[in-house]
């Protein structure tokens, strides 16, 4: 495809804010029997497809400072592929 | 009066809301799609419980893009008066009308019960009608209703009397055993420093009828009939930011 690129985004939650999801999700890996689990924190995840451009950096972190993301809880990572 | 009564798709507690108006305080109330750019002749915009937008991304992140919501804040410094119920303050902290943020709540259950609220401003529109201290008693209904706010906003909070009402016991204790979602400081709702937008996470109007088991949520919305009818004026201008 032409001048598009594929952005993968992943928001958790920021460390020292309380992961109830996580902590759910934890319970039923407990329940399964799964051994060994130490911490499980749960996100989002987003495939984004994108016109590609200089600014291209720039307006992924927009869209996710400003809306994938609270960033007052949670924070991001991504990679362009 | 004239209530605009906001519809996101996903709303559910808005032909409730337009009934505690209409039937119960005898107002006037319209539904506003959520689309809607103007909120002209509006007294009163109420942003209704439900699930709009599936609380798809976050309980009320895509709400708050909704242009209805947008026009809020020039309907505010215009004199308008905003109440967000339940995901409705989501949609309000989410487009940044009110500090803070909501998170899953602690039990990482839905928490669908009866709580006490202390109400701990009584000069807001919303207010007006309640004595300080005086005790509600409303239904609740969230899965995501834990309030939060950083150690930087907590100062600003508390010396703009922004925080309206505190989860409590029926006797108005404010307690950890009171607080049904981890709530920081047990805060149920929030207003905006000169109290014309105010987020709460109960519903006052699930309990305007004694027939519902609760009529203390008609005192919010007879607070603000109050506050429109007697034409009062808000303690500090309403051009605020936070």
């Amino acid at each position: 495809m032409d001048g598009a690129r594929t952005v993968r985004i992943v928001v958790t939650l920021k460390p020292g804010v309380l992961d109830a999801p996580g902590q759910a999700i934890r319970q039923g890996l407990d329940a399964l029997g799964h051994r060994g689990i130490r911490t499980v924190r749960a996100g989002r995840f987003f495939e984004i497809e994108i016109d590609d451009g200089q600014d291209l950096d720039r307006r992924i972190r927009e869209m996710c400072d400003g809306f994938l993301a609270n960033t007052l809880i949670e924070e991001y990572r991504y990679e362009i592929v | 009066m004239d209530v605009g009564i906001v519809v996101f798709p996903g709303s559910n507690c808005d032909a409730d809301t337009y009934h505690a108006v209409r039937e119960v305080l005898g107002q006037s109330a319209q539904y506003v799609w959520h689309e809607e750019r103007t909120l002209r002749g509006l007294d009163a915009v109420v942003l209704p419980g439900g699930f709009s937008y599936g609380d798809y991304l976050r309980a009320g992140a895509i709400g708050a893009t909704s242009p209805s919501v947008r026009a809020l804040r020039p309907y505010v410094a215009r004199g308008g008066l905003v109440l967000g119920i339940c995901n409705g303050f989501q949609v309000l902290l989410e487009a940044g009308l009110l500090p803070g943020a909501m998170q899953a709540n602690a039990s990482g259950q839905f928490q669908c019960e009866y709580v006490h609220l202390r109400t701990e401003r009584a000069d807001t529109p919303f207010t007006c009608g309640l004595a300080p201290g005086q005790v509600l008693r409303l239904p609740i209904a969230h899965a995501e209703g834990r309030y939060y706010v950083d150690d930087g906003t907590r100062p600003a909070l508390a010396a703009h009397r922004q925080v309206v009402f505190r989860y409590c016991d029926s006797r108005g204790a404010v307690t950890p055993g009171a607080n049904p979602n981890g709530a920081a400081d047990g805060i149920a709702g929030v207003a905006s420093p000169s109290g014309a937008v105010l987020g709460l996470m109960p519903h006052p109007e699930r309990a305007s009828e004694e027939i519902l088991g609760s009529a203390d949520g008609r005192l919010i919305f007879q607070s603000l009939g109050l506050w429109i009818s007697t034409g009062r004026a808000l303690p500090v201008p309403a051009v605020e930011t936070h």
